[in-house]
C-alpha cells in the first residue's frame, strides 16, 4: 500500500516562521534566545525525519497505548456541578484580585461593523 | 553494625517500627540528619553562580516540609501506642516529585511560573500514600516541568547530584527522586515516566523505578505535561518497597477518568515465586540502534555501551540459572523511531497543557503595568517559562499546524502504533515468541558529567532512547540495579511487559535481586553517604 501522505516540509524553519510560532505561542524572547530556539528545533526535526522512513499505509493512529476496553473505563460521571469546598484557597493564588474578581489588563478588541 | 534508620528500605522500617524497635519520629530524625549532612547549598531561582562545592553535595528538595512530616510521624506513633493499624508505609519517609500538588505547600514544576503556587489540594498518589501511613517530608526537584533527562533544566539551581558522584546528574526527569532515595535523604519517592523519567534516573542512581501501566495510577493533581503519557510512579531502594508503593497508589479514581477500573492485586503476595518457566526475550534491536554520535552529533547506528550490554547478557544468565527461559533475538524494529516519534507527539500535547500558565489565574505575572492582555502573556511567559518549555511550546504548535499536522502529528501517532504491535507481537500467548517479559538495558550509558550534554536537546532527548518505547505502548516496565561499570557507577536492567503485568515484572526483579544478593556489587555504597 503506498503512502498516502505527503512528504514532510522539507524546509527547517526559517526566521519567518520561528517568529510567527513565538507570536501564536504569545512568547517574549531575547535574540539569544530566539536563536538557540530555532536551531534546537531544527535539529530536533532533522531527528524527527527519521519517521519518513516508514512506510505507514493504512496504519490506524494510537493516540495512547493501552486500549480502553469498556470493561476497564470508568463509567461516565454525572455531568453535575459541585462546587469546590474552599474557593478562597483558589483566587488566593490568583495574581491580583479586586475584592471576588481576578483583575487583568484591557482586553484588546476591535469594534465590528 | 545496622545501617542508619535512613538507608533500610521500607519494609525493614515498617517491620521494625511495628515491633517496637524504632518510632516514626526516630526514622523521621535520621532521615532529617542525612538531609543535613549531604544536602549543600538550597536550590532557588535567585540568579545561578555555579561554585564548585556544589557538585559534592544533592540539592535535592525544592521545598522541606520538615514540621509537617513530624505531625505526621507523631500521628503514626499515636496510632501504635493505641494499637492500631497506621498502614502498610507507615513511618516511611516519601519525597514527592514536586510536579504533584500537595495542598498547602509550593508546588512549582521546577519552573519559576510556578514558583508561588500552593496548591489548594492533593493529588490522589500522594493523598493513598499518606493514608497508608507515609510521611511527606517535601517536595524534589525536576525538570523544568519534567521536560529533561539530567535535572539540569530545573528553574531551581544548582541542579542535584548523582549520589554515586555529585559531579554527574542523578537523570531525569525524576533525577532528584532517585538521588534523595539512593542518598538515604528519603525512602521512598513518588515519580512520573512519560519517556523514561523513572527509570532513567533510577538506572543512573542504582535504586529501583517502576513505570506502571498507563492508567494503572491516577494522574489526579499531576501538573500535566504530555497527558497521553503521564504514569505516576514508585522509586525505592528495592522491588519489595516498589511493590508495597504501587498496591498504595493503584486504582480507579473518580477524579481520574484514564485511572482503569482493574482489580489492584496484593504486589508483594506471589513476589519470591520465582522465575521457573517464564519466557524472557533479549532484542538485539535494544542493543544496537541508531542514537546521535556523542561527538559529531551525528545520527548513526551504533551499540550501547559494551559494560551495560554486558549487565543485561549477564542478568540473563542468571535468569536462566533461577529457571527462566531466555529467547534470544526478538526483533522490535520500531525501537529506533520512539524517540523521534516521541519529539512530535510529546511537544503538540506539552504545547497544549501550557497554555494555561497566562498570568491570570495563579502562579508568576509579569510584575511591570502592560497595555493590554497579550502583552500581558508575552512577557509572563517569556520571564516565567524557561528554555524547555518554550522549546517544547514551539515544537508542539509548529508539528500540529494544520500544513504539517499530516505530515509529523498523524505520521507519529501511526508509527505509535507501530511500536505498540512490536510488543504485543511478542507477547501474544499464541504468537511466535510468547514473552512473559523483555529484559533490556534502560540507558545506553551510566550517569554523564553535569554540563556534558545539556544545551543539546536532540542528543538529550536520546537518552530515552530504550525507555520511551514502553510509554508510547502504555506497557509497565521495572528498571532494577543489574551492576557497575568501571567508574563505580550503576548500571540499569529494565523489565518489559504486557498491560498490566506489573506483579510479574515485580516477580522476575525481585528473582533477580535474591539471586544477586551475595554479589560484591551489591555491597557498594553510594560515594556521599561515605563522606
Amino acid at each position: 500500500m503506498p503512502d498516502s501522505t505527503p512528504d514532510l516540509a522539507p524546509e527547517s524553519i526559517s526566521p519567518e516562521i520561528f517568529n510567527h510560532l513565538v507570536d501564536l505561542a504569545a512568547l517574549e524572547l531575547s535574540a539569544l534566545e530566539g536563536e538557540y530556539l530555532r536551531r534546537q528545533l531544527n535539529g530536533q526535526l532533522k531527528a524527527v525525519r527519521e519517521l519518513e522512513a516508514i512506510d505507514i499505509g493504512d496504519i490506524p493512529i494510537t493516540s495512547h497505548g493501552v486500549p480502553y476496553a469498556p470493561a476497564i473505563s470508568p463509567p461516565p460521571r454525572p455531568d453535575e456541578i459541585r462546587p469546590f469546598s474552599e474557593p478562597d484557597a483558589i483566587l488566593a493564588q490568583a495574581p491580583e484580585v479586586d475584592g471576588r474578581y481576578i483583575v487583568v489588563p484591557d482586553i484588546p478588541h476591535e469594534d465590528l461593523e | 553494625m545496622n545501617p542508619a534508620a535512613c538507608d533500610q528500605p521500607a519494609h525493614e522500617l515498617v517491620r521494625r517500627l511495628k515491633q517496637g524497635e524504632v518510632t516514626a519520629v526516630e526514622i523521621l530524625e535520621s532521615t532529617l540528619s542525612r538531609i543535613e549532612a549531604v544536602e549543600g547549598r538550597h536550590p532557588t531561582t535567585a540568579p545561578y553562580q555555579a561554585d564548585p562545592t556544589d557538585q559534592q553535595t544533592i540539592h535535592a528538595y525544592i521545598t522541606l516540609t520538615a514540621d509537617r512530616a513530624r505531625a505526621q510521624a507523631e500521628a503514626v506513633d499515636r496510632a501504635l501506642a493505641a494499637s492500631k493499624d497506621p498502614g502498610p508505609l507507615a513511618g516511611v519517609p516519601l519525597a514527592v516529585k514536586d510536579i504533584f500538588c500537595v495542598r498547602g505547600t509550593p508546588s512549582t514544576a521546577g519552573s519559576r511560573i510556578l514558583e508561588n503556587f500552593v496548591a489548594p489540594y492533593t493529588a490522589t498518589p500522594v493523598e493513598r500514600l499518606e493514608a497508608a501511613g507515609a510521611i511527606t517530608l517535601g517536595k524534589v526537584n525536576l525538570d523544568e516541568f519534567t521536560f529533561g533527562s539530567s535535572n539540569e533544566s530545573s528553574a531551581f539551581l544548582p541542579p542535584p547530584g548523582n549520589p554515586w558522584d555529585p559531579r554527574r546528574v542523578p537523570g531525569g526527569s525524576s533525577g532528584a527522586s532517585a538521588a534523595a532515595v539512593a542518598a538515604g535523604e528519603a525512602t521512598i519517592s513518588l515519580g512520573t515516566d512519560t519517556a523514561g523519567s523513572i527509570r532513567q534516573p533510577a538506572a543512573f542512581c542504582g535504586v529501583v523505578g517502576l513505570k506502571p501501566t498507563y492508567g494503572r495510577v491516577s494522574r489526579y493533581g499531576l501538573i500535566a505535561f504530555a497527558s497521553s503519557l503521564d504514569c505516576p510512579g514508585p522509586v525505592t531502594r528495592d522491588v519489595t518497597d516498589a511493590a508495597t508503593m504501587l498496591g498504595v497508589i493503584a486504582g480507579a479514581d473518580a477524579h481520574d477518568a484514564t485511572a482503569a477500573c482493574v482489580a489492584v492485586p496484593d504486589y508483594t503476595a506471589g513476589l519470591e515465586e520465582g522465575v521457573r518457566g517464564l519466557r524472557i526475550g533479549l532484542s538485539p534491536d535494544y542493543f544496537r540502534l541508531k542514537y546521535p554520535d556523542p561527538v559529531s552529533g551525528e545520527l548513526r547506528e551504533q551499540a550501547i555501551r559494551p559494560e551495560v550490554e554486558a549487565a543485561v547478557r549477564r542478568a540473563a544468565e542468571v535468569l536462566a540459572r533461577a529457571g527462566a527461559e531466555i529467547v534470544d533475538d526478538v526483533p522490535m524494529p520500531n525501537t529506533r523511531f520512539g524517540v523521534p516519534a516521541y519529539f512530535v507527539l510529546s511537544r503538540v500535547e506539552a504545547a497544549s497543557n501550557l497554555h494555561r500558565y497566562d498570568g491570570v489565574k495563579y502562579g508568576y505575572r509579569y510584575p511591570v503595568p502592560v497595555d493590554d492582555l497579550r502583552e500581558l502573556y508575552r512577557k509572563t511567559r517569556g520571564g516565567g517559562f524557561g528554555l524547555q518549555p518554550k522549546l517544547r511550546i514551539l515544537m508542539g504548535m509548529y508539528v500540529s499546524a494544520e500544513q504539517y499536522e499530516k505530515g509529523y502529528y498523524q505520521r507519529a501517532l501511526r508509527v505509535r502504533t507501530l511500536i505498540r504491535r512490536d510488543f504485543e507481537a511478542i507477547f501474544d500467548p499464541a504468537g511466535s515468541y510468547r514473552l512473559d517479559c523483555l529484559l533490556a538495558a534502560t540507558t545506553p550509558t551510566t550517569a554523564f558529567e553535569i554540563g556534558a550534554v545539556y544545551g543539546d536537546s536532540v542528543l538529550m532527548q536520546y537518552a530515552d532512547l530504550l525507555t520511551v518505547p514502553a510509554d508510547h505502548a502504555g506497557i509497565p516496565a521495572l528498571s532494577i540495579p543489574g551492576g557497575l561499570d568501571g567508574q563505580g557507577l550503576p548500571i540499569g536492567i529494565q523489565f518489559q511487559g504486557p498491560d498490566f503485568s506489573e506483579a510479574m515484572l515485580l516477580r522476575v526483579g525481585r528473582a533477580y535481586e535474591m539471586a544477586t544478593e551475595a554479589e560484591v556489587w551489591r555491597k557498594a555504597r553510594p560515594k556521599i553517604i561515605g563522606r
